[in-house]
């Protein structure tokens, strides 16, 4: 990295925020995807909008390219620097700029943790219900650029359904204004919507505005076990027939359950298939209505087991065995590779076996869990990062994983994005000219590619 | 150092919004996942122990806030301090640090003897003197900001006075021997005064022996795991047998170490049976609410608690002294924002990272002043020391406490 430049980026931040040392660019050369690390040239950290502005235009015109990064949770490697340049560091943007009670909107500076804002915003009785599994470090402008989901989406949906206005800095520093506090607003392409999971490849996020909703008055948890995998996707589908959204509905599959049992002994079955953890929310008669169907549906599917929390601390209980999952399977190995197949829901089961054959045929052990609602599965492998050979399996079984799941009419990743971990299977996802559109508008907001070089495509 | 504890870090950031260095720099350098990568970077070899690498490993507090956060159970303040243990093995310690925690603070008489002519010098009214003629400024820094921690001493330390058999109060219904920390013996003597006649008031027969000696926990700190090995064999021995059901101790620093006894001898039966005895004093009085609860009388206070890290993070005891508070009747508990966040101390931290402790605390005083609370409960007398301080020169409307003062305080009406 040229010394003129990092002067220049000092002149802009102040040294304490131009990073050159060995051990921060060692710190800032990794994300939370396993396997990959690539250490930056230089790591900056602006304060605002105005300094990210100066820095891209700066760069820009000095041709350095630049990877933006919130706190570091990226599944997909889309926050390493994989070409020595710049690390673009947000999170000391962290202000939440308004709470707009009367349009129900909230402003936030990009670096904001998502958790945070829930906090804030529930505190005035609103609602961001965007939950991603990072949501206590992770950043809202993350949020935005990987379009993450969580665990409320079968019945809230995900980040893009809330984004409103953006403003973002493009690849020459110019800053853009996209949407606002309307709610209907068809002025043009639908900008906002194409930034959304842009994956810090088309501009910085600056500020951002979301959609609050009213926070629903009460919830109910139900933690259901099913000794049959196939009884347990019926529920699922079934529940959705009988015209009742979960705001939650999740899933643990047998390695799963044995691995949470094992490490925070809360009493599951070890001869049930399935587990589900079921949350309805809302006005109390509804929630109420909700819940009795539910179980209904459950006993006719001949569930083994059906409680329902009679209290709040009950159902923080109840949601233990889910909460833990990711907990319980990482302990077991070093290393822990999470993906994030998606598949329509009523595929749940058929993907689920198909996991369960493959880790089989691979020898590796892979436990399932995720959002069975939105068909979001996190099939998570624990392996060995010095065990080169079960790595090379880990990623073939995968491989065949994701064909499966295009055969099945899914995604390759629901909630994690491309980044560089999936980039060799998008193209068998989108085809051609899904590539070739992407790359077309990859040039109209980033001709000279310098804005997160190498990732999606 | 076990590599394969470093790698078990799968760097999910889970930890950051939990470290109260990362909370105040945003830096992954000052964080639990960045510590880890540097260390496991050392280990292999990518990174060499320069001082600015050492600077970013020694910010660490060791509040342990890391561990409980993370999913996966690594213990980045361990493995931290593991690190700096094996690097100070070959280095040696500070002068500071060598003659706190090793020659000094370890061995009881030794403490009790030095800190004698401090309580001369504060009852001399020299100590007021000194401050007002500003002569500390003349000391180096360090020393200064040690003197400053140190409030009012008692007459004279609690080992030497405290009745080795205090009888239980009506039906025995146990025995417990009590661990007599070093510094609440010489400094908080009250709140151990108050320990000893909550358990004799609930039944307990309190043998507090006069040999016993310091926990270890000062030579853990000071890198000297012989001198661990040495306390834990001589407290084993001294608490040995079936005479106590539980061994109780009121600060949470002692505690902590205690219950890892059976781990530092290696699994031996006798120190594995002593560490299953240890108790916090907030663990026996939970189990004793029903109990405790008649004994207590109102007190119309307004009170928050902080958890020292050795109580919440380092024995994850974070609901029994909450419901003990709540167990007062006409108390108004108001729950503080970021209640297990460090409060700075950190052992010698205050002393040796200045600037850094400061910004710790400062905040942990900005969250006290919102619950509006009268009264800042804790139980351990680092946090005491380090809060007793910060409160009496910016919040003085707030009393800092121990909860067995509080809950003596409501006994006696």
């Amino acid at each position: 990295m040229e010394k003129t430049f990092i002067k220049a980026l000092t002149d802009i931040v102040g040294e304490s925020y131009t990073l050159t040392d060995k051990e921060s660019l060692a710190c800032y050369g990794y994300d939370s995807t396993p396997e990959l690390e690539s250490k930056p040239g230089v790591v900056v950290l602006p304060g605002n909008l105005e300094e990210i502005s100066r820095i891209m235009a700066l760069a820009h015109d000095a041709g350095v390219r630049v990877t933006p990064r919130g706190s570091g949770t990226n599944l997909s490697g889309g926050s390493i620097s994989f070409d020595a340049g710049v690390i673009l560091q947000t999170s000391r943007m962290n202000r939440i700029l308004e709470i707009d009670e009367e349009n129900l909107t909230a402003t936030v500076e990009t670096g904001v943790v998502t958790s945070t804002l829930h906090r804030e915003v529930e505190a005035k009785g609103l609602f961001y219900p965007p939950d991603p599994g990072s949501m206590n470090i992770s950043t809202m402008g993350g949020n935005v650029a990987e379009n993450s989901g969580g665990l409320r989406g079968l019945k809230y949906g995900v980040t893009d359904d809330y984004v409103m206005g953006l403003k973002t800095v493009l690849a020459n520093g110019e800053i853009l204004k996209t949407g606002g506090k309307v709610v209907k607003d068809v002025a043009g392409y639908n900008l906002n919507q194409l930034l959304v999971s842009s994956e810090g490849t088309l501009g910085v996020f600056g500020e951002i505005t979301v959609k609050l909703i009213p926070k629903p008055k009460t919830k109910k948890t139900m933690l259901v076990h099913f000794p049959q995998l196939e009884q347990a996707a019926l529920t699922v589908s079934h529940i959705i027939a009988a015209r009742i959204i979960p705001a939650t509905l999740e899933f643990l599959d047998r390695v799963t359950i044995k691995c949470v049992e094992d490490y925070a002994h809360v009493g599951l079955p070890l001869d049930v298939d399935a587990v589900l953890l079921i949350e309805v929310d809302g006005h109390p008669a509804q929630v109420e209505e909700d819940a009795e169907g539910i179980r209904q549906i459950c006993e006719r599917h001949h569930c083994s087991y059906f409680q329902t929390a009679a209290s709040a601390d009950e159902a923080l209980k109840l949601a233990t065995a889910r909460r833990v999952a990711l907990s319980a399977l990482a302990r077991v190995k070093p290393t822990t590779i999470l993906e994030d197949a998606t598949v329509p829901r009523s595929c749940i089961a058929p993907m689920v076996k198909l996991i369960q054959e493959t880790a089989k045929k691979y020898n590796l052990t892979i436990g399932t869990f995720g959002h069975a609602g939105d068909g979001n599965l996190h099939p998570t492998c624990l392996t060995d990062e010095r065990d080169q050979d079960e790595i090379k399996r880990a990623h073939a079984a995968f491989g065949e994983i994701f064909d499966a799941t295009i055969a099945m009419g899914g995604t390759i990743t629901g909630e994690h994005g491309v980044g560089v971990a999936k980039k060799k299977y998008l193209p068998k996802l989108v085809g051609e000219s899904g590539i070739k559109v992407m790359r077309g508008i990859k040039g109209a907001f980033d001709p000279n590619g310098i804005l997160n070089p190498g990732k999606i495509f | 150092m076990d590599y394969v504890k470093l790698i078990n870090c799968m760097r999910c950031g889970m930890c950051l919004p939990h470290c109260p260095t990362y909370k105040e720099t945003f830096l992954e350098t000052a964080s639990p996942r960045g510590r880890v990568a540097l260390v496991r970077k050392f280990q292999e070899g990518e990174l060499v122990d320069t001082d600015q690498f050492l600077e970013y490993v020694s910010l660490c507090l060791d509040c342990q806030a890391c561990a409980s956060a993370c999913p996966c159970g690594v213990n980045a303040g361990e493995l931290v301090a593991e690190f700096r243990c094996e690097k100070k093995a070959g280095q040696g310690l500070s002068i500071i640090e060598n003659a706190i925690l090793r020659q000094l603070v370890p061995h009881p008489d030794r403490l009790e003897a030095a800190t004698a002519p401090l309580r001369l010098y504060q009852l001399s009214g020299l100590q007021k003197l000194v401050r007002s003629l500003g002569l500390l400024k003349m000391f180096p820094a360090a020393l200064g900001r040690m003197e400053g921690l140190l409030p009012k001493l008692p007459g004279a330390p609690l080992r030497k006075t405290i009745d080795e058999v205090t009888p239980a109060q009506g039906t025995e219904k146990g025995t417990v021997g009590f661990f007599l920390g070093c510094v609440m013996s010489l400094i908080f003597s009250e709140a151990s005064i108050a320990t000893v006649e909550l358990l004799s008031s609930l039944g307990y027969k309190v043998v507090t022996p006069k040999d016993q000696k310091c926990c270890g926990a000062p030579n853990m700190l000071g890198h000297d795991f012989e001198g661990v090995k040495q306390a834990a064999r001589f407290n084993t021995d001294l608490f040995e047998g079936d005479a106590y059901d539980f061994i109780v101790t009121d600060c949470g620093g002692c505690g902590a170490e205690l219950k890892k006894y059976g781990h530092h001898l290696d699994g031996e039966a006798k120190a594995t049976a002593f560490s299953s005895k240890v108790r916090d004093i907030s663990e026996i009085l939970a189990n004793e609410a029903g109990a405790l609860k008649e004994k207590l009388k109102p007190l119309n206070l307004k009170v928050t608690y902080h958890d020292p890290c050795h109580i919440a993070h380092c024995q994850g005891i974070r609901s029994q002294p909450r419901a003990l508070i709540n167990l007062v009747p006409g108390i108004d508990f108001r729950e503080l924002p970021e209640a297990d966040a460090c409060c700075g101390s950190a052992g010698t931290y205050n002393i040796e990272k200045p600037e850094m402790s400061d910004r710790v605390l400062a905040r942990k005083l900005a969250n006290v002043e919102k619950t509006g609370a009268d009264y800042l409960v804790t139980s351990n007398p680092g946090c005491l020391l380090q809060l007793k301080k910060a409160m009496a020169e910016q919040l003085p409307q707030v009393k800092v406490i121990h909860l067995t003062e509080l809950l003596q305080m409501s006994m006696n009406g």
